[in-house]
């Protein structure tokens, strides 16, 4: 009928009061995102159209001794893809070892409890993760590290550690959700031809969860990325390209810049945040891009 | 080459409930046995409980004995996984391995076994076990393709191919042909009568067409009431559960009087 673009007109204009409520929900989502975007860009222009000369009466940013904008925001980016990425290598073995507990191995009972326990660890707010990350897990590590890195640790490595306990409950959750739907079918066909149940696992259960642990841990990634109070508590930043995890002042994320530098920002100070606000606007959007993608090729597939 | 299983009074249990009870039967080495009976009858519990696949379902246990060529399958020594490499099975849906190829789902069971399989070896076990399957002719070019690219029949004659692979002496096939289009059920029919000159075959059908079609003898299965368990009613030739069942409840399931 008179189904143009996204909305059914003819619906909407009979006052289907239910339509109009679901309608209206999306767009107010679809109009937030428009709202942020327009936000960051219009505040970025300042510190965008600024000359070399104008940024430099920031005081930072002249301590940075960066030569532009794109050379001020590339270290930051650096280090926030770096800890993330370390988060997730160390958090996804661990979470896909966590699913599978609770899925097969576990005693009904035991598994009921470790999946509240996770639930419970997904909804903890992240600046207690970062005062455990401050005050329990860099002591810890201290004891291993005193002699070669300075005390405590407050280093980009010690930083991955805590995003990963932060983001493996969400990825964790996730991938058990999908390991139990595992089809009765396909569990049945390895156990038919003889295998255990780790060559039942390796048979059916990873091969059907791949696309959807892949996109869990996206998403963990996507967490990773923004978080900013465990970063601001236990990083002591610093600007460079190192891989260096135990460097001391060498690294700094861009959400733990802004919070860092936003109190005492000046106008144009708080424009050159909003720019590398956008960068990880930037950055965090093709993340979840590319989950949707792989998500969507998981599908194709099966 | 098949054997034979002799089965001796046993019973089923879900937790207390009591599935099958009180079965003793000698299944024929390279023949068809079929299992018929109505829904709930416990034929399909039963099948289970020859390659131990009734222990994936949780609280499920027996007590008797299931004899393969004189071994206690239920013996303390028996390693089930052993049993399940040794008692192949074909379910009531096609499940090949949705992600591996038609090649990697043939040679599935094999690795489990043997790691280090050769190039050569490996193709001659998927062309033997896809002729085996009658399939080989049909899927010889595309190999490599995804095995849930092909149609129903196919898949089915591919998880029978994946099973013989395994060099099984027993076959148990549950229901096979329930989701098969005719011709695809005319296809695996016919594979399943060839493949009895080799194998011992156990199926589980609802078809009592199917039955009397590919099977030399029959087991009827029945419950009395919903909540009782499923008893062996008669076993006999074929031929003879068809024309001449000793029994007056057989006589009523075959000539449809109920079920």
């Amino acid at each position: 009928m008179s189904k143009i673009g996204i909305f059914n007109w003819h619906r909407l204009f009979k006052t289907d009061k239910f339509y109009l409520l679901v309608c209206a929900s999306s767009l107010f989502v679809l109009i937030i995102l428009f709202a942020i975007t327009v936000f960051l860009l219009f505040s970025a222009m300042p510190a965008l159209e600024s000359s070399q000369t104008g940024l430099l009466g920031i005081s930072w940013y002249k301590s940075s001794e960066a030569n532009n904008i794109l050379d001020f925001c590339l270290p930051l980016v650096f280090s926030t893809i770096l800890s993330s990425l370390l988060a997730l290598v160390i958090a996804l073995p661990v979470s896909i070892g966590v699913a599978l507990f609770i899925t097969f191995y576990a005693p009904p009972k035991l598994a009921a409890i470790a999946s509240w326990v996770i639930d419970i660890l997904a909804s903890i707010p992240s600046i207690v993760y970062g005062l455990w990350g401050i005050f329990v897990l860099c002591p810890f590590l201290n004891v291993f590290t005193g002699n070669l890195i300075s005390s405590p640790p407050r280093v980009l490595f010690t930083l991955s550690i805590v995003l990963a306990v932060m983001i493996i409950p969400i990825i964790t959750s996730i991938i058990r959700d999908i390991y139990t739907g595992t089809p009765h079918l396909d569990i049945e066909a390895a156990y038919g031809l003889g295998a255990t149940k780790w060559e039942m696992i390796r048979l059916s259960v990873l091969p059907y969860g791949a696309q959807g642990a892949m996109s869990a841990a996206m998403l963990g990634l996507g967490r990773a990325l923004g978080e900013t109070m465990a970063v601001l508590i236990i990083l002591s930043p610093g600007r460079s390209y190192s891989f260096n995890i135990f460097g001391v002042s060498s690294h700094q994320t861009i959400a733990g810049n802004i919070a860092a530098q936003f109190p005492e920002a000046n106008s144009l100070g708080v424009s050159l945040l909003t720019v590398t606000g956008l960068v990880l606007f930037i950055i965090t959007f093709l993340v979840n891009w590319a989950a949707k993608k792989i998500a969507k090729s998981g599908v194709a597939n099966v | 080459m098949g054997q034979r299983i002799d089965v001796e009074h046993l019973d089923v249990f879900y937790g207390k409930f009591m599935a099958v009870e009180n079965v003793s039967m000698t299944i024929n080495p390279n023949q068809v046995t079929a299992f018929i009976g109505p829904s709930g009858c416990g034929k399909s519990t039963f099948l289970r409980t020859i390659n131990r696949m009734h222990e994936m379902t949780d609280k499920a246990t027996v007590k008797g004995s299931i004899l393969l060529e004189g071994r206690n399958l239920y013996s303390s020594e028996i390693d089930p996984v052993q049993v399940r490499r040794e008692v192949g099975m074909v379910f009531q849906r096609p499940n090949p391995f949705p992600t591996m190829s038609i090649r990697q789902n043939v040679l599935a069971g094999i690795k489990l076994n043997n790691k280090s399989l050769t190039k050569a070896q490996a193709d001659e076990i998927v062309e033997t076990s896809l002729k085996g399957a009658n399939l080989f002719n049909e899927v010889k070019d595309r190999l490599d393709s995804a095995a849930i690219g092909m149609s129903g029949g196919q898949q089915q004659r591919l998880c029978i191919a994946r099973a013989i692979a395994m060099k099984p002496s027993v076959l148990l096939m549950d229901e096979p042909c329930s989701a098969l289009d005719p011709i695809s059920t005319l296809a695996v029919e016919d594979l399943i009568y060839e493949l009895s000159s080799n194998y011992t075959i156990v199926i589980v059908t609802h078809n009592m067409q199917q039955a009397s079609r590919v099977s030399q003898r029959t087991a009827f299965f029945n419950i009395s009431d919903v909540g009782k368990p499923g008893r062996l009613i008669e076993m006999d030739q074929t031929t003879k559960i068809f024309s001449n069942p000793s029994n007056q409840q057989t006589e009523n399931y075959i000539s449809g009087k109920f079920g």
